[in-house]
């Protein structure tokens, strides 16, 4: 299991070091932690001989010349696992055979938990907190074993005022939070106004030819819900998946084709823990009690009839050695009356570009330096339009023989309806004890496109 | 120790104390010792939160001293009311046994663990099991882990109910469990599907591990067969919308699945093509698996798509993407043409690496496919100049020399190489000495010159043993009998095969057994990366019911060997002469470095890695080269009578040592057949005494022995004679005669003997060392023949 975790700062000092297991040997750096008065380790450790793990991964990894190969690092027969947070590394480190994907999603989980205390991951932060990150490793990672992550949960009894406040009562409510079956809930939550709110957020991607053939396109999309709802409330939530409505719509033949067509296949969903899994496995019905507040229901995967919302057509061509003439018309494919929003079209540039002329009919179109690319931009574009940019780039003539790598032009939009055509059918509420019926939860749907990796090759 | 006084101060948390305990505990071991009482006091708080904190600090002060006074607390916490202190409790019963294994056996604290399987708690049940599963990897003869099928429903059970962490824990621990037949190992398949749903990806890699594991029971013939096959595609394609990170761990598991199973993700080749801003590693994993997906249906869309990664920026991606285009040549015929057409457009980019790297392939793809596209010869040719990798270098000698006869100035060509020849690597040389000893072959006429100089560059004026032993055997040959050297050198190559880069066939299995963890991302079995005594357990893959296809993980290393060594494969190679003159290049296509399959290590180990440790650092090979010509016998001839010589202080008596039987191969590693024996030497003959024991369920029968090809050329002298079948817990002792006329190779270390035995269930393999007392006659002097 995972024998020690520490993060380091962007210069590879050392912020948290939290060692669970002698052989990965860095306990200097955790006893320094509290013989000094500062969080600030780095000059502490001098002169030990078991700081071998810390420094390894200074050393080999921050600090390395080459960009990172591998987030799995083995350096001396230890295994570093890395994750980067703005500039903000965590590492966990193991000399075991441990589940690699495993410790990856607990460095995801440390983060969210992380950020659900004290907001963005920062040195500052870090170091502003870092009683509190020992104490949340502590709880949440038992002798490299990940027990409860859920920041409902946790939140209950590590808090920085300590733990002497509660009654024996709310002790052991605690403990069977914690351990029980449904860890991410606690009893007695009211509520005055019952509601809830869901998101279907969808990223499109799309790898285009120049000549406009999809090389392939899938929508990723994610279920997300607030929910301020009282007591233990029983949720089912339906869509219209294609599974679903062809078996439900058996007995009314003509139902079935009214709904067919409206109807996803979705290749693959995954749930947050809350959905009873062998339910959806053996009647394909979404059934949970969900964490109070926010969290994300289920992701999905749809390849197939997905409505791509903007069509990027290039044109690029090389007059003579020293000039690029490009054009890019962009159409937008969808219902007249709804508004895309936050277009963005980048086309790369080469790298000896010298200077760029641009004309755009719609929004602003700029040529930035330094990211080698001209950016344009357009606020707002209704559906079934057209529009057009077109520029003209001086090149400085080199004698490099290598051919610019030609990146493709991507694209950013942000759309009001969901690319893969998923709707929400219902998403009823029951709560057995306390009283109020489904019709008295407000509920708010919002459908929200984006656009993920959007390219189309020139 | 001051901090434990202010533990009435209820202003500072008991937690800061605990935790500088734990830190402290370990320079001031007599402090912690005071400290004990207070955490037996802990451990009767009313509070489950402190009970809980007490029992999980304990644990973590690793004071060997104190682990006693721990007991009694810990029994009581594994058996308290509150499910929070038990699954502490549980997790304490590791730690301690990691500090001392032998008192938590004692105290039968692991019994207790066992019994927490069946808790009614689920992340209770979680925390026993992979605090059971951890103590079990760290004795591998113990039974923790034989769970009775009560067991397992109530793992299977929890599953339903446990947080994502425990989850893994179970699925991880059912995966080490072998269902008893079929229709068990079915219906845990059934339970653990609907995990393959989980947001958690190390959930839904866990689920594959035991699908995968399971389904070796089930046979193809059923229906649940193909529908298991169908629902793990679409979570493998979900985990590669995974943060990058668990993308690279999802691919290089993927990349394992599809050599085990390519029936799963065949139709999934799109989900591989590489974005843009893909981060370089998965980048090149995800070339990888493209490449093992790639089929008549798909490939015209593949090449598209390699073609256009041969143009990015990354140096070793480019680099992987042309050889990819050359592996798809090699593995779709119907490509070959387009591949190489391919391959021709991007020498002309005249970018160096890619025109390099490309050579490197289109030599793979003339060896596939000879006598079709020597076409291009003349425009490799026109790149000689800008190639300055030894690779590439040795690939366009290799195409020179194999198409002497084409290239109109063969000689010309070869001729500047040799100018520099001493500042080429070796593999350079070694290519450039066969080269021309081919065109010497092939025009005799116009290059006894040419061949002259190498070979005296070769044999005088290298220190490099291999290059002077090749150089050596040309010069012998050529001088003795041309005609048997046009056979020898010009002798028809083996095709070969598409897949070289394949993972070995038993290594993949026991792979399989560890996806999701570090083993399946390294692709090494844990051994050879995991200190100490864990890990060393293999696993294999359940026997499959109704299939004859299954394979079972060869012997390894001997008792005693280091755990780290790599398994030892018994590499299955062509002629060594063959090997000899051509495998130079490197296995016909070289995979990618974290890819490369042990087989290939087995195979240079044994070939390659032998020459430079020879006794006394000469260049005798093995003891047939006795017959080496006069006119370079001296040095040889010094060296064998060296070694000669060296026996005749030993061995005066006449009755030789026996060693006592060692168990050569371990019931468990051959379905149930244990093999130990010795060797030993009576009266001018040597014999090898087996002991068979059957430990599995089933009689066996059709016993066979085979030695692999040794220093000493031992080989059986006599069938293996086992006359009655060998019903089970039966045991047969065997007395084997050898003789030493069997044919010769170096093995390393030079009394390693590879064993090959059958028997109506399997072939098995083993390594063992045999005492070289054995071969010595009684007089002293080693026997000769």
């Amino acid at each position: 299991m995972i024998g020690g975790l520490f993060i380091y700062n962007h210069k590879g000092e050392v912020l948290i070091s939290r060692v669970y297991r002698d052989d990965i040997g860095s306990q200097a750096a955790d006893s320094a932690v509290f013989s000094s008065s500062g969080p600030f380790l780095r000059e502490r450790l001098g002169g030990s001989v078991r700081r071998n793990a810390v420094d390894a991964f200074r050393v080999n990894v921050i600090h390395a010349r080459q960009q990172v190969r591998s987030p799995v690092t083995n350096i001396a027969r230890t295994s570093f696992f890395h994750v980067k947070r703005s500039n903000i590394w965590l590492a966990a480190v193991t000399k075991q055979n441990v589940n690699a994907a495993m410790v990856f999603e607990f460095l995801y989980k440390m983060c969210d938990v992380m950020a659900a205390y004290f907001g963005k991951i920062s040195e500052e932060n870090i170091k502003n907190n870092f009683v509190l990150i020992y104490e949340l490793l502590d709880e949440i990672l038992d002798f490299g074993y990940p027990q409860n992550s859920e920041t409902g949960a946790l939140k209950t009894f590590i808090t920085q005022q300590g733990i002497k406040s509660q009654t024996k009562e709310e002790q052991s409510q605690i403990t069977s939070q914690v351990t029980g079956q449904i860890g991410w809930r606690r009893e007695g939550i009211k509520y005055r106004r019952n509601e809830l709110f869901l998101d279907v957020l969808e990223s499109v991607n799309l790898l285009m030819s120049p000549q406009g053939q999809v090389l392939s396109a899938h929508v990723s999309g994610r279920v997300v819900m607030k929910s301020y709802l009282s007591g233990m409330p029983e949720c089912k939530f339906g869509m219209n998946d294609k599974i679903v409505i062809e078996k439900q719509g058996k007995g009314t033949a003509d139902e079935t084709s009214k709904s067919g067509k409206q109807s996803i296949a979705i290749d693959d969903c995954t749930f947050h823990q809350c959905v009873r899994l062998s339910k959806f496995d053996s009647e394909r019905s979404i059934s949970f009690i969900p964490p109070d507040g926010e969290f994300e229901l289920m992701r999905y995967r749809t390849t197939k009839d997905i409505i791509l919302p903007f069509r990027v057509i290039p044109l690029v061509r090389e007059v003579g050695r020293t000039k690029l003439e490009v054009k890019v018309v962009i159409k937008s494919n969808f219902k007249p009356s709804l508004l895309a929003q936050k277009i963005e079209v980048r086309i790369p540039t080469p790298l000896n570009t010298s200077g760029v002329q641009v004309i755009c009919m719609k929004g602003k179109a700029k040529y930035k330096a330094s990211e080698n690319a001209i950016v344009w931009k357009i606020k707002r574009m209704a559906g079934m339009k057209e529009s057009q940019i077109s520029a003209e780039i001086e090149l400085l003539p080199t004698n490099d023989k290598k051919k610019w790598a030609r990146p493709p032009i991507s694209m950013n939009f942000e759309v009001p309806f969901a690319p893969s055509g998923l709707k929400v059918r219902y998403l009823k509420v029951f709560e057995p004890k306390l009283n109020y019926s489904d019709h008295d939860v407000i509920k708010w749907v919002r459908y929200i496109g984006r656009s993920g990796i959007y390219e189309t090759r020139c | 120790m001051d901090s434990l006084g202010l533990m009435d101060n209820l202003e500072l948390k008991r937690y800061l104390v605990y935790l500088h305990l734990m830190n402290c505990a370990k320079s001031q071991p007599d402090m912690a010792m005071m400290a004990v009482n207070t955490f037996v006091k802990d451990c009767e708080d009313p509070n489950p939160l402190i009970r809980a904190l007490a029992v999980r600090t304990m644990g973590c002060i690793r004071v060997d001293k104190i682990t006693e006074y721990l007991c009694e607390p810990l029994r009581k916490c594994l058996k308290d009311e509150d499910p929070y202190v038990r699954k502490t409790a549980a997790v304490c019963v590791a730690k301690l046994h990691d500090i001392n294994a032998q008192l938590v056996e004692d105290q039968g604290f692991l019994d207790t663990l066992k019994d927490l399987i069946s808790d009614s708690n689920p992340m209770v049940v979680a925390n026993a099991a992979a605090a059971l599963s951890e103590i079990a990897e760290s004795h591998p003869s113990s039974n923790l882990l034989d769970l009775n099928p009560q067991s397992i429903n109530k793992l299977l059970t929890a599953l339903n109910e446990c947080t994502e962490w425990g989850q893994i824990f179970i699925l991880d621990c059912l995966a080490n469990y072998t269902p008893k037949d079929d229709r068990e190992a079915q219906s845990i398949c059934e339970r653990v599907t609907p995990r393959l749903s989980h947001a958690n990806s190390a959930v839904v890699l866990s689920a594959v591990k035991v699908l995968m594991k399971f389904m070796e029971m089930l046979s193809k013939d059923l229906d649940y067969y193909g529908t298991l096959l169908k629902k793990l595609a679409p979570p493998l394609v979900t985990l590669l919308s995974a943060e990058p990170e668990l993308q690279y761990v999802a691919l290089r598991n993927i990349n394992l699945i599809v050599q085990k199973r390519p029936e799963i993700l065949k139709h999934e080749m799109k989900v591989f093509f590489v974005k843009y801003n893909d981060p370089i590693y998965v980048k090149l994993e995800k070339l990888d698996i493209m490449i093992r997906l790639a089929s008549q249906a798909n490939i015209a869309q593949v090449l598209a798509e390699l073609k256009e990664y041969a143009t990015e920026v990354d140096v070793d991606f480019v680099r992987k993407a042309v050889r990819a285009i050359g592996r798809c040549a090699i593995k779709v015929e119907q490509s070959a043409e387009r591949c190489v057409s391919t391959l021709l457009d991007l020498i002309q980019t005249k970018v160096n690496y890619v025109v390099q790297e490309a050579i490197v392939v289109i030599k793979d793809i003339f060896r596939k496919y000879p006598n079709k596209y020597e076409s291009v010869i003349a425009t490799l040719c026109e790149n000689l100049d800008s190639l300055d990798e030894p690779e590439a270098r040795a690939a366009m000698i290799w195409i020179v020399g194999e198409y002497a006869e084409r290239i109109d100035n063969a000689d010309e060509l070869l001729e500047s190489f040799l100018e520099g020849f001493h500042d080429e690597s070796t593999q350079v040389q070694l290519q450039l000495l066969t080269a021309i000893v081919k065109l010497f072959l092939k025009k005799p006429t116009e290059t006894q010159e040419l061949v002259q100089q190498v070979l005296s560059l070769a044999t005088q004026d290298s220190d490099n043993p291999d290059l002077r032993d090749r150089g050596y055997i040309y010069w012998r040959l050529l001088s003795t009998d041309p005609v048997a050297a046009k056979e020898v050198v010009l002798a028809e190559k083996p095709l070969i095969s598409e897949e070289t880069d394949l993972i070995e066939p038993t290594l993949l299995d026991e792979l399989i057994c560890y996806i999701g963890t570090l083993a399946s991302v390294y692709h090494k079995p844990p051994s050879a990366f995991v200190e100490g005594g864990r890990g060393v357990v293999h696993k294999s893959l359940p026997p499959r019911t109704a299939s004859n296809e299954s394979t079972e993980s060869p012997e390894t290393a001997p008792a005693g060997a280091p755990p780290g060594e790599q398994p030892d494969v018994i590499p299955a190679q062509g002629d060594l002469l063959g090997d000899l003159l051509n495998l130079d290049l490197g296995p016909p296509v070289s995979g990618p470095p974290l890819a490369t399959s042990s087989v290939q290590m087995g195979a240079v180990d044994l070939l390659g890695g032998g020459l430079d440790s020879l006794i006394g650092g000469t260049n005798f090979v093995a003891p047939t080269t006795a017959a080496a010509p006069a006119n370079l016998g001296a040095p040889i001839g010094s060296g064998l009578s060296d070694l000669f010589d060296l026996t005749s202080g030993v061995g005066t008596l006449s009755g030789s040592y026996v060693a006592p039987k060692a168990v050569w191969l371990p019931a468990m590693k051959a379905k149930g057949l244990e093999i130990s024996g010795t060797f030993t030497r009576q009266v001018a003959s040597i014999s090898m005494d087996l002991q068979l024991t059957n430990k599995a369920l089933q009689v066996m029968t059709d016993f066979a022995i085979q030695f692999n090809r040794n220093s000493f050329g031992l080989a059986p002298a006599a069938p293996l004679q086992v006359h009655a079948p060998l019903s089970p817990n039966q045991t047969v002792e065997i007395s084997l005669p050898l003789s030493t006329v069997g044919s010769v190779m170096k093995m390393e270390p030079l009394n390693n003997l590879q064993v090959a035995v059958k028997n109506n269930i399997d072939v098995f393999y083993f390594r063992t060392l045999y005492p070289l007392h054995i071969l010595f006659v009684e007089d002293g002097k080693m026997g000769e023949s």
